[in-house]
Parts: structure tokens; sequence; C-alpha cells
């Protein structure tokens, strides 16, 4: 989704980290958020609305819509736009199946 | 030990709060969820260099000039705890519950100043839960704490000074725009039009915003003007947004849609207090009541900067300054006399500010078909997945306020709290029954605020004077 602009990485000199989701590694930035560092690894999405199954992804990046909701070294349901990445963090997507009485119709298909 | 003054969100409000209670000789702590201070015009600010001299400058001058602000607060004797999300607070006696590192903990203090800010409206349009549509500015959150340049076609669609500047910022760091659909109507020109003159008493913040709209005129982009009937369309991800255009239906392809209408006061923190609120219809948010330091209906519980009604980050600092002394006074800091004769300068920088705000609250007045979502499939909650017409189903079945919502619905149980759907189920209800959303009321928020694990509570330490009341 967005790549660090080089004048950016040459003022500050930001410490590279490493990270996994699912399993496989992400580079990031200290001072990153979890949920920056995931975007940047373009992930499509981040996590399955536990309603529908639908795919969801970081939507305010401040706390307030809970919609990075990720799994953060075995803890569930932690706000990863909240949450500093720290070398070797195990980051997992959030899959629930979706529940039985999930609406079968997607009305915002294309 | 229990603090004299407890400052809740080191933003601009919060920063100049904490400072000046300090040099008054009181004991302060200072609490930010955030990593560093700043709030959200400085955000990341502190690990952050401005460019070199000619080279290009993509935040803008705004954002380096919050840099006196933490300067000064790494000066005062403050106790300042970044990474300290408060949870819960209390006003009888006056508690905070904060939680660090996976602890929680729980202090005591004589005066509250509560400076948690605002957040974009939550902008409900179909399709706006898909991965690629986020608020403008997450965008912007990527730009000042990543070091991004966002990558693909981007649209951005809404109203707003800030959707001006992100704008701005995303053409300076050489994004692809393209498109930006406003749905500024000629209506809300010429309803603004009548506070032009108190605006031009505001000469460099109007001169700023003119300058935005120039830079987004030569920039060439593709702009669209009384947009309605937005939509964000994709399976897995968004690939186009389609509109119309003066009644002219239109489709944009994207793969980044960035949605605002305008930012409005969180209050959650002021709401879980039970503080009275009031509905500012301009601009169509709830803001809590306050006198002219900033004291709520709670004595001794003062909220200062954008989460008091929005005024921007220059009038955020001087009415932290102003709750300050005024609490300052009460605790016998400072002479009553003294308080007005150092008040005068925070006062008169604020009124300055305010001058400016009638003409961006009219001519940025977020528009019906946004804050009341016509089409039915709309969800509202995003957490529970609950759309327009199920709220409406609810209310054919004799539910008639936001609570009992919850109960029909679950919308507003999800891990939000409501801060996504709040505002619009109170309008959705309100058309509804053809009264004021005033009158169908918000939500009642319940502690926690913010999720606490069950650990962190079982262990809580607390001050002595907490145990002890
Ligand atoms: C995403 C966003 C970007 C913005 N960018 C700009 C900009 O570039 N330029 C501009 O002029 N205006 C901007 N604004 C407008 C903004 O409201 C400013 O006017 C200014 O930041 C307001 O200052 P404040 O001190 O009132 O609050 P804020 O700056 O919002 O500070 C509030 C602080 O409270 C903290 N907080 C909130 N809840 C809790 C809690 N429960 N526990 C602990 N801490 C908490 C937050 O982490 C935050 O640091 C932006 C607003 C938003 C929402
Ligand atoms: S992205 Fe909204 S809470 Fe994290």
């Amino acid at each position: 989704m967005f790549n660090r602009r080089p004048e950016w990485r040459a003022d500050n000199q930001p410490r590279r980290v490493t990270i996994t989701l699912d399993g496989m590694a992400v580079e990031a930035f200290e001072g990153d958020s979890v949920a920056a560092a995931l975007l940047s690894a373009n992930p499509v999405f981040t996590r399955r609305s536990p309603v529908s199954g639908a795919p969801r992804a970081p939507y305010c990046m401040m706390g307030i819509c809970f919609e990075c909701l990720v799994e953060i070294d075995g803890v569930p349901n932690r706000q990863a736009c909240m949450i500093p990445v720290r070398d070797g963090m195990a980051v997992k997507r959030q899959v629930p199946p979706p529940a039985v009485n999930a609406p079968a119709e997607s009305a915002h298909e294309s | 030990m229990k603090a004299d003054v407890m400052v809740i969100g080191a933003g601009p409000a919060g920063l100049s709060a904490a400072t000046e209670a300090a040099r008054h000789g009181l004991k302060v702590m200072l609490l930010d969820e955030q990593a560093s201070p700043g709030g959200q015009i400085y955000r990341a600010l502190a690990r952050n260099t401005p460019p070199p001299a000619g080279a290009p400058d993509i935040l803008g001058e705004d954002y380096w000039r919050g840099r006196p602000l933490l300067d000064a607060i790494d000066q005062a004797a403050v106790e300042y705890v970044p990474g300290a999300t408060v949870w819960t607070a209390e006003t009888d006696p006056l508690t905070v519950g904060y939680l660090k590192d996976e602890r929680s903990f729980l202090r005591a203090a004589r005066s509250l100043i509560i400076a948690t800010g605002a957040y974009e409206r939550p902008v409900p349009v179909p399709g706006w839960t898909l991965p690629g549509v986020m608020s403008a500015g997450a965008a912007q959150i990527l730009m000042k704490a990543g070091g991004a340049a966002l990558n693909g076609r981007i649209v951005l669609a809404g109203s707003g000074p800030l959707l001006q500047l992100v704008t701005c910022q995303l053409l300076k760091s050489g994004a692809e725009i393209a498109g930006l659909l406003e749905t500024t109507t000629t209506k809300d020109y010429l309803a603004a039009a009548r506070h032009l003159p108190r605006a031009l008493r505001a000469r460099d913040l109007l001169r700023k915003g003119l300058e935005m709209r120039r830079t987004i005129k030569a920039s060439g982009i593709r702009v669209h003007k009384g947009v309605t009937n937005l939509q964000c369309h994709g399976k897995e991800t968004v690939d186009g947004i389609s509109f119309e255009s003066r009644g002219k239906p239109d489709r944009i392809e994207a793969d980044l849609v960035l949605l605002h209408e305008g930012v409005v006061p969180h209050v959650q923190m002021s709401r879980l207090l039970d503080l009275s609120h009031e509905w500012f219809e301009p601009q169509r948010y709830w803001r809590p009541v306050v006198d002219e330091w900033g004291e709520t209906s709670a004595k001794g519980v003062f909220i200062a900067g954008d989460g008091a009604g929005i005024d921007g980050a220059r009038a955020a600092e001087a009415s932290g300054r102003l709750a300050a002394l005024q609490a300052a006074a009460q605790l016998g800091a400072l002479p009553n006399a003294e308080r007005d004769e150092q008040a005068g300068a925070a006062f008169a920088q604020k009124a300055k500010e305010q001058r400016i705000r009638p003409l961006l609250d009219h001519l940025y007045r977020p528009p019906a078909h946004i804050v009341c979502p016509e089409d039915p499939s709309t969800i509202v909650c995003r957490c529970e997945e609950v759309c327009v017409r199920d709220i409406h189903a609810c209310m054919e079945t004799g539910c008639d306020g936001p609570n009992q919502l919850k109960a029909y619905s679950r919308c507003g149980m999800g891990p939000c709290q409501g801060r996504m759907c709040g505002l619009t189920v109170s309008e959705l209800m309100a058309k509804q029954r053809g009264v004021t959303p005033d009158e169908v009321g918000y939500y009642r928020i319940r502690t926690p605020i913010k999720p606490i694990p069950l650990s962190a509570l079982a262990a809580m330490e607390a001050d002595e004077e907490v145990v002890a009341s």
C-alpha cells in the first residue's frame, strides 16, 4: 500500500525491525505501529468480520474503529494501530468462520 | 501519590495544560495512549526531523510548529506517561484507571483535565468497510508516523479543511490522485458567505485555506463538486468509487479511497462521566457543556481542546492553558487576580482562532446524505454489521432509542463501543421519528472505554488514596 519516502529514511535513520504476519517475515521500522507495518506489506485484508466473514483492514489508524484487531504473540483482539512493533513479534490475522446467520448476499460487490 | 492535576491526552491542549499547571508548583500527571507526545496534529513529531532547507516539506510548516510544545513538556516538572491508555474514570472521588505495558493502575487526582481531542466523523456509505477504504486522517497518520509515500490510484471524497490538507500533502509527496470528490454544494457556499466578514479578521487562517484550494486547482487533478451517492466497490478490496456529481452519475477506478467529513469531539470520556452535553447543529455533533475555562458540569473536571468542540490546534493550546489556570486557582495555587491577568493572552488567542470557525462550520457542513444514509444496505455499525434497513426494521417493532437498539440488534455493542455508529444511529432515529438527534440522545457509555485484559484487572495497582477511599 505504501513505500517509505527515501528522504524520510535519510533524515530520520529509523532502525529496522522484523515481525511476522501469519509466519511470513515483514520488514518494518522502529516507531511503526503494527497496523502500519502490516499495511506496508500489502496484506489485502488484516482480519475477517466475525459476523459475515467479510474482509476488513484498518480504517482510522488512531484507535477509534477497532478494525485493526489482530492476534499478537498469542493474545487475540489487540489494537494493531496503537501498538508499536517489536523485533520478532508474531502477528496473526483473525479469520473466524462466518457465523451461521451471516447475510448471504454482499450488497457492495461491483 | 495523589496528583493535583491529572491530564488525559498529550495533544496541543493536554501538553499546554500540563506545562501550565506545573508552572504553578502543582503535582501534574499527563497520560497519553500514544508512544510519543503531540496528539493528532503533531503525531510522531518527536521522531521526525524537518527536511533540510530547499527540500520539499510534505507535512508543511504547521506540523513543525508543534516543537516548542514538546520542548516545554520535556522541561516541565510533569510526570508524563506515554503508552498509557485510560480505560476508566470516576468523578466522586476523582479517579483515573489506565493500562500501561499490560498492567493496570488506578490514580486519584484533585482535578482532571480531559484533552482527548477529536476523531474523524464516520462516513457510512455503501462499501466503506472494504479494505482499501480508509479515513483521510489514516493516510495522513501513515505519512506522519511511517514516512509513507502512498501507492496506487487514490480518490479522496467528502469535505473539510483536513481533506484539503491531506490532498495537498499527498500531492506534494508525489502520490497519484485519481480524483477529489467534494460533497460541498453551492448552497453551502452561500450559507458560509455571511460568515466571511468575521473570518476576514482571521486573515492568515483564511489565506492558508485559499492557498490549499489554489494548490489543488493548479495540480490539475480531477475535482468533482456537489457529489452525492458515494459508493465504494470491490470484492476483497476496493477497486472503484461511483457517485453523482450535480446529478450526473460517474465512476473512478481506485486502489485507495480516503473518506472524510470533518472531525467531531471524542466524547467517550465525558459520556462515561455522565457530564452534560449539547447538540451543535452547524456541524451536527455533541459537545460537552463547558464554561469559559473549560470546566464541565462536574466541579474540578475540565475539557480542553477539540474534545469540547472543534476550534483547531492553536485554540486547543490556549484552552489547555485556561483550564490549567482555573484548576490552579481552585486548588489555591494561584490568586484569582493573577489567574485573570495570566489568562488574558490565552483568551485572546482562542477568540482569534474562533473567528474563522463559523465560516468553516457552515461551508463544510456534513451533508444530510452522509449523516443520515439512505441506501438501506449501508452498514452503520461496522463491528456488528448492522445496516440502515436493520435499524428501520427495529424501529418498526417499537425500538425508539439508541440504548434500546443495542438489545434489539447488537448495534453499538462491538469493540468500538459505538464510536463508529453512534452519531449515525442518533441521526437515523431522529429522522424517522421526526425529532432532533438531541431528543433521541446517545448511547450510554460504560466502563471500560478501552478493552482491558482480565489479568491486568486482577493485578490492579492503586495508590493509597484510592484504596483508602
Ligand atoms: C486523524 C486526525 C488528524 C489531524 N491532523 C491535523 C493536522 O494535520 N492539522 C490540523 O490543523 N489539525 C489536524 N487535526 C485536527 C485536530 O483535532 C487538531 O485540532 C488538534 O490535534 C486537537 O488538539 P487536542 O489537544 O484537542 O487533541 P489531540 O491532538 O487529538 O490529542 C488527544 C490525545 O489524547 C489521547 N487520548 C485519547 N483518548 C485517550 C485515552 N482513552 N487514554 C489515553 N490517551 C487518550 C490521544 O492519543 C491523543 O494523543 C487532526 C485530527 C484528526 C482526528
Ligand atoms: S485502525 Fe481504527 S482502531 Fe486501529
